[in-house]
């Protein structure tokens, strides 16, 4: 067991995947020279060469659409958006040929393609740097997307992901690539389509992911010392969703709270509770609440931007709204 | 004109730096994009390169020491200007005027303010940006007086209390039902007395008619403890239902009571299991002759209540059959298989009312007698109800003796999410066959019960086979 930072993982995850199997290879902007932008691709460009590490221009739809071209024919490419909202404008490469490809073909090609990079904000990065993308991408059919928030998992997903033959998008975390944690020794895989109990407890079930998961433990510890215990569910998979564990926790609870960065309407958060509703409708005691960011693009304004994200009070002011049922 | 150069933000999160190296000396002439010096952040170290062309007339911060963002770091102009002014002007704790990149300093004297819980993930980590996140900064109005953390300077005269009613002041969006956002209008008191899902399963389950109990809850609702009250003074009332023999008052009444929190557990996960799990069973009878020898050898002398069982003889053969057969050793989870790579067994405890699956851990790994022990030890916290959750769960095979009671042979169910099941009967003195003529012998009848989602037929006869090799020699349990 060792402690690595997130971004130390990440690396970890890619320079093993590219040591295992010479097909795999990771292509970005500032990926190479750069050392990468949130250094998580640090000393790669150095290891394995110009032909497995390469920097592209500011091109995303470009550089997608020559990623899944590679993937076609039999490479493995690992491609960094520099975040997630740049993504959008290669959207259509992911949405029509990516996750399209394999079913339209027959078969004949497949796409074992990871696009990966930091989702949602970061500190002031504003309206069109702060998108949690996962409200756009977790409801297509045909892509896998993971949303790991420790070290261990993000080593185990991503190693995971470069090995599926599936599109799979890696939604990483640029305020938690500095968290530490511990990474077990040796050959680490997480697999995909599995959540994670991050805290065992009694009275309410919080599911969540992503940037949102301190928040969430940070509200447990608060409400530890009025002896009221939550259990923090981490999806970890988005797509596939792991219900089974989220309604194993709520029939067990009988109250649940989902907490996420992502806009209000709809997305993984409302699939969460479409679930939970349907599934454990006779285990319920109140109904099922989301706290969520605000329905408006991001401010620049620092106060406004903390006020636009859930924090660990308005996790604790939901747990308590279930609980006065 | 002799300028300050101030510690620029080199990376988005950065807040602060170490000045390792200056790459240039005092009195050193620099172009546009030199290197000035090599800044240790948060993240990484960072090269900080020259936005202007001039000369290096003074350096403000030692090597080795740590500067925040907007601290003036040199000072550039033309060879031989004065700059005392600047210099003093230019103190170490005073950021001059700090760029709009920067966190302004009442940000920092908030920051400071703020008690938290410890948060841990996993381990203890980098919370710097975590910190700044949670502080609400001035003038919004806090959400109340919930939390016990005293925040002085952000406390507001906002109302107390009913979080339940108000989300104003808290970050994000805390979606509520209709009638308890702000402003709705509470539903009638003792409305027909609501009741949640849960509560009326359970009020099914008891045959309990909800229209005759008082509800507790807020707004009259209708609450488990209300319920559990109403079954707990009237056993009768429910017992009409569950006869069957509807005024046949002459048949003695059955005793009724509610199911205890461990017997409801038992009930679901084992219903699930059959109705989830593909079960098939493979049967043996495994020859224990060298067993009993081995146990009575490895028990001559030993006091009664630390003698090894076959039990614990099992429950390492058992682990080192996984080991041999890993394919065997392995769970059904949402469409990918999971191949465990340690051998964790759950062993089943009768208590009275019921029984529990404390786990041993690493079968494999201990000798038979510390499995021993470890298994007396659980198996008495297990009957005082002293087990923790922790200690029943995550096992990846389960394995069931209950040649004790005088039961031949039986199929146990899987517990999910396990693969397999090993189900042990008596051990008998039978009548068997050997090199042709007949011999008395003894003999344990094993059932395997295997999830076939993971486990195929062939692969449990391996797994048995390694089993049966193990029993039948079994000094190499020992080893």
């Amino acid at each position: 067991m060792r402690e690595l930072r997130v971004r130390e993982a990440l690396r970890e995850a890619m320079a093993e995947e590219m040591e295992r199997d010479e097909r795999v290879f990771l292509l970005g902007e500032e990926v190479g020279h750069y050392q990468g932008a949130y250094k998580v691709s640090e000393g790669l460009l150095e290891r394995f060469g110009a032909k497995r590490v390469l920097d592209t221009p500011i091109a995303e739809e470009g550089f997608a659409g020559v990623a899944i071209g590679a993937a076609m024919v039999g490479l493995r490419p690992i491609v960094e958006f520099m975040t997630w909202n740049f993504s959008a404008v290669a959207f259509d490469q992911i949405l029509s040929n990516a996750t399209k490809l394999r079913q339209m073909s027959g078969g004949q090609f497949t796409v074992p393609i990871v696009f990966r990079g930091p989702n949602g904000g970061a500190r002031q990065t504003a309206a069109q740097h702060s998108q949690a993308m996962e409200v756009f991408y977790a409801s297509i059919p045909g892509l896998k997307v993971v949303a790991p928030c420790t070290p261990a998992d993000a080593k185990g997903l991503l190693k995971s992901a470069i090995r599926d033959d599936n599109p799979v998008l890696v939604l990483e975390d640029e305020t938690l690539y500095g968290t530490k944690g511990p990474v077990p020794d040796g050959e680490h895989l997480v697999p995909i389509g599995l959540a994670d109990v991050k805290r065992a407890g009694e009275h309410v079930t919080v599911v969540t992911w992503g940037k949102m998961l301190p928040h969430c433990l940070e509200a447990a510890a608060t409400l530890e010392r009025e002896k009221i215990s939550l259990e923090v569910v981490d999806l970890r998979s988005l797509r596939p969703l792991d219900s089974n564990t989220v309604v194993e926790s709520v029939r067990k609870t009988g109250r649940c709270v989902v907490v996420h960065e992502h806009w209000p309407y709809g997305g993984v958060g409302a699939e969460v509770v479409d679930r939970v509703q349907r599934d454990a409708f006779d285990d319920l005691d109140a109904p099922v609440l989301r706290v969520t960011g605000r329905d408006a693009p991001m401010a620049y304004n620092r106060a406004l931007e903390l006020l636009t994200l859930p924090d660990a009070k308005s996790v604790v002011a939901a747990v308590r709204a279930v609980l006065a049922y | 004109m002799a300028k300050i150069v101030e510690l620029p933000k080199l990376s988005p999160t950065m807040e602060e730096g170490t000045l390792v190296r200056w790459a240039k000396s005092e009195g050193e002439s620099v172009q546009v994009d030199d290197l000035l010096a090599e800044v240790e952040t948060d993240k990484a170290t960072m090269e900080f390169r020259a936005f202007d062309r001039g000369t290096l007339l003074k350096q403000l911060v030692a090597e080795g020491s740590v500067a925040k963002l907007g601290q003036p770091v040199a000072i550039f102009g033309e060879p031989g200007e004065d700059i005392s002014a600047l210099v003093a002007s230019a103190g170490p704790s005073a950021p001059k005027g700090a760029p709009s990149l920067a966190v302004a300093p009442a940000d920092a004297a908030e920051r400071s303010d703020v008690a938290h819980a410890e948060v841990r993930l996993d381990q203890p980590g980098d919370r710097d940006e975590g910190k700044a996140r949670a502080v609400v900064v001035e003038p919004s109005p806090s959400s109340g007086s919930a939390e016990p953390s005293p925040q002085p300077r952000r406390r507001r005269d906002e109302p107390a209390a009913n979080l339940v009613a108000s989300t104003k002041g808290l970050a994000g969006v805390v979606l509520l039902p209709a009638h308890r956002r702000e402003g709705a209008s509470p539903p009638a008191d003792g409305s027909g007395g609501a009741a949640s899902p849960r509560v009326r399963r359970l009020a099914r389950e008891r045959g309990v008619d909800l229209s005759r109990v008082h509800g507790t809850g807020s707004h009259g609702r209708i609450t488990t403890r209300d319920l559990e009250q109403v079954v707990a003074s009237a056993p009768a009332a429910a017992s009409v239902r569950v006869s069957g023999r509807v005024g046949d008052a002459s048949r003695p009444e059955p005793l009724v009571r509610p199911a205890s929190s461990m017997r409801k557990t038992i009930a679901r996960r084992l219903t699930e299991a059959k109705r989830e799990v593909p079960h098939f069973y493979l049967e043996a009878d495994l020859d224990f002759d060298a067993l009993t020898s081995l146990r009575e050898q490895l028990n001559d002398g030993v006091e009664k209540g630390e003698r090894v069982s076959v039990t614990d003889l099992l429950l390492r053969a058992c682990a080192l059959a996984l080991r041999a057969v890993p394919a065997s050793n392995a769970s059904w989870v949402d469409g990918t298989i999971v191949e465990h790579r340690r051998c964790d067994i759950s062993v089943a405890v009768a208590i009275e009312d019921g029984l529990v699956t404390p786990v041993v851990r690493d079968c494999d790994k201990k000798s038979v007698r510390a499995i021993g022990a470890e298994l007396r030890e659980l198996a008495e916290r297990a009957r005082a109800k002293k087990l923790k959750p922790e200690e029943m769960t995550d096992g990846v095979f389960s394995l069931s003796n209950l040649g004790m009671y005088g039961v031949d042979r039986f199929a146990a169910v899987i517990n999910p999410p396990e693969g397999m099941i090993l189900a042990v009967g008596a051990t008998r003195e039978v009548p068997v066959v050997r090199q042709g003529a007949l011999a008395i012998g003894r003999r344990c009848a094993v059932t395997l019960s295997c999830d076939h989602r993971v486990v195929d037929g062939a692969l449990g006869a391996r797994f048995l086979q390694a089993l049966r090799a193990l029993v039948e020699k079994p000094v190499q349990i020992l080893a």
